[in-house]
């Protein structure tokens, strides 16, 4: 098998510790393109990985805001709006009730929706953007090609040194996880 | 020297494990997708059949309805709101106990949480959907009622809503309040989803992998992923708070005495709290029991949460004698008139039966034998969801059939399709709960490891090891 045509060298191990020191092992050794694959988060491995913190909060507090503009315009517009602030071929207008000597608008009431909506949108960036950020939903991966790979979501602990790593050699990473007592070795292909 | 670390049984006795048995994660596994894997058993069919059919009544009840109007309800002047409100609030308020469990217990740490999150998020959804029927249905159209309810273009009413209307807070309160539950469930379920995918075959296998969205838990990924369930739990904590805040202005902000008090918000959320938590002590002593997951759904985590009844209990009952109070305090004689005639009117039977059921029945918590009893806290249980029924009963009809005019006083009785339509709503919710728990892992697997994991780690390294 050539270079090319493998992903990486996955290594199986059988506890959350043992992940860790086989990543701190292998980052020691000066591999950098190293993913873990594991059945729950395992805290620490985002440091020894080199992982930065997650960046979807900024992506949830624009969503939410838009969420917040778009409800009290949503309120303002629909009961207090100019008829003529939409194009005609909208037909939208705007249709001012007069209920109980109410103003047609006003901040107090529309608290409520605006906070819902904000909350509604928040959370629809918070979900699709995790989802977006992990590049999901992708069927196909190269780890799954390893033997151990459906025992990711059971009980082992997946580290892969992968072939876009500059100092990547196949031998040599085998030989590595070897050394650190993985319960099972394996170069995937692509 | 002496050896004066703790051994893992001195250990348990003051903070029980939350795993129980000698779990690995290979055994949590097994033991959660077993459930899902196994022939059908005969029991589950009995159930699902009896369930189906209360839920068929349900929808013939409502096609009864549309055809021959709300009159077929026994809503009538003066109490014009009876049973329909009553069932909303009674099932939006046991959803609250879900998303109390999945988000507020998260933001503080508990971990015995994971144990019963998933199957009570799963409740959460199953009661907005029994309570959604109501909204949906009292509008006599339901087809229509898209148009009346949301901002939906069209030539049906050319108009727009009343968003000054606490009515229409509640439509965009309790719709945020289904889909974020929805959104929140579906991320926690992606990969234990996958978990199923990779020991399934076939179609289940497609099935599982499809919704999983080859979830393969890369460490970059469950960065992301723990971000987003973190800030959906901070998202759903004020949302939860807000919903049944926003059910109690339905009647808080009308001028009815009896509603228009401003206890109502911090009331109905602890009441919510409280017939939620009811409801689940309900269902997991019985799908425990039948499931046999007694080592992952432990005493300790029935035992927590009877400490959470008997906490809002409490402050339910505090609330009632808050408002009666406030009703003489406040020098109003209507306000009084209907605090006395809710005690001590017609509907007295009511009145005392909430109170027995909301104030009396949880006090037994107090002892560590009831808290610690399946059968007696599934009895408790079944008692608070009866009194609890009876709070949004007392609320709205007593302070409706007796008005400022006593030639217009009537009284409410409900008619076959008012009783046969709610009965028929708990058949919707069983028929959902049971699919979840045939299809789905009842409990949240990957979560059950991670603290199965600092379990272990604690139990090898002794407490306080690791600070």
């Amino acid at each position: 098998m050539s270079q090319q045509q493998i992903h990486g060298v996955a290594a199986a191990f059988n506890s959350p510790e043992a992940l860790l020191h086989a990543a701190k092992e292998v980052r020691k050794q000066g591999f950098s393109k190293v993913e873990a694959y594991t059945p729950f988060p395992i805290h620490g491995i985002d440091d020894v990985l080199g992982i930065p913190p997650s960046r979807l909060g900024y992506f949830v507090i624009v969503g939410g805001l838009t969420g917040t503009t778009l409800a009290l315009l949503l309120q303002w517009w629909t009961g207090a709006g100019d008829p003529n602030s939409i194009p005609a071929w909208t037909a939208l207008v705007p249709y001012p009730l007069v209920i109980g000597g109410k103003p047609l608008f006003a901040f107090e009431p529309s608290i409520p929706i605006t906070f819902e909506l904000t909350v509604l949108l928040s959370a629809f960036t918070t979900v699709f953007g995790m989802i977006g950020l992990n590049k999901l939903p992708r069927f196909y991966h190269p780890v799954f090609n390893f033997k151990n790979s459906p025992r990711i979501t059971d009980d082992q602990f997946v580290l892969v040194i992968e072939n876009t790593d500059p100092k990547f050699d196949a031998h040599e990473a085998t030989r590595l996880f070897q050394n650190l007592h993985a319960d099972a070795v394996e170069m995937i292909e692509e | 020297m002496a050896d004066f670390a703790l051994n893992p049984e001195m250990v348990d006795k003051v903070t029980p494990r939350l795993v129980k048995g000698n779990s690995t994660y290979k055994s949590v596994t097994d033991d959660v997708s077993r459930i899902v894997e196994t022939k059908t058993p005969r029991e589950w069919w009995i159930a699902f059949s009896l369930s189906v059919a209360v839920a068929l009544m349900m929808v013939g009840m409502l096609a009864y309805l549309v055809a021959f109007g709300i009159g077929t309800w026994g809503n009538n002047s003066p109490v014009g709101w009876a049973w329909d409100i009553t069932n909303f609030v009674w099932w939006i308020g046991i959803g609250h106990a879900g998303t109390l469990i999945s988000a507020i217990l998260f933001l503080f740490r508990q971990k015995w949480r994971t144990s019963i999150n998933r199957a009570a998020e799963a409740m959460t959804l199953f009661a907005v959907a029994a309570a959604a029927q109501y909204p949906l249905f009292h509008t006599g159209r339901p087809w229509r009622a898209i148009y009346w309810l949301f901002p939906v273009p069209n030539t049906d009413l050319n108009m727009w809503q009343n968003y000054r209307s606490p009515l229409e807070w509640d439509v965009f309160a309790v719709s945020t309040y289904g889909t974020v539950s929805l959104l929140f469930w579906y991320v926690g379920l992606i990969p234990d989803l996958a978990t199923l995918r990779d020991r399934a075959s076939g179609v289940r296998a497609y099935i599982y992998g499809i919704f999983s969205l080859g979830w393969r838990g890369a460490a970059r990924h469950w960065r992301h992923y723990e971000m987003a369930y973190m800030i959906l739990a901070g998202l759903s904590t004020p949302l939860v708070l807000s919903v049944h805040t926003i059910v109690s202005f339905d009647f808080a902000v009308s001028i009815l005495p009896g509603w228009h008090t401003t206890i109502f918000p911090p009331y109905f959320v602890a009441g919510a709290i409280f017939s939620g938590f009811a409801m689940v002590i309900t269902l997991m002593t019985v799908a425990r029991w039948a499931l046999k997951l007694e080592h992952l759904i432990t005493i300790k985590h029935l035992e927590n949460m009877c400490k959470v009844i008997l906490a809002t209990g409490m402050i339910v009952g505090y609330a009632y004698g808050t408002e009666f109070f406030i009703a003489w305090y406040s020098g109003n004689p209507y306000e009084l008139f209907t605090f006395v005639n809710r005690a001590f009117g017609p509907y007295w039977w009511a009145y005392w039966s909430m109170i027995s059921c909301n104030v009396l029945v949880p006090q037994i918590f107090w002892f560590k034998k009831c808290r610690t009893s399946v059968p007696i806290m599934f009895i408790a249980s079944i008692f608070i969801n009866i009194g609890m029924w009876f709070e949004r009963f007392v609320i709205i009809a007593t302070s409706l059939h007796r008005d400022y005019l006593p030639g217009s006083w009537g009284y409410f009785k409900p008619t076959m399709v008012d009783i046969c339509t709610f009965i028929g709503t708990m058949g919707l919710f069983m028929t959902l709960f049971l699919l979840f728990i045939r299809f789905l892992p009842v409990i949240a697997i990957s979560e059950v490891k991670g603290v199965l994991a600092q379990e272990d780690q604690v139990a090898k390294h002794g407490h306080g090891a690791h600070h």
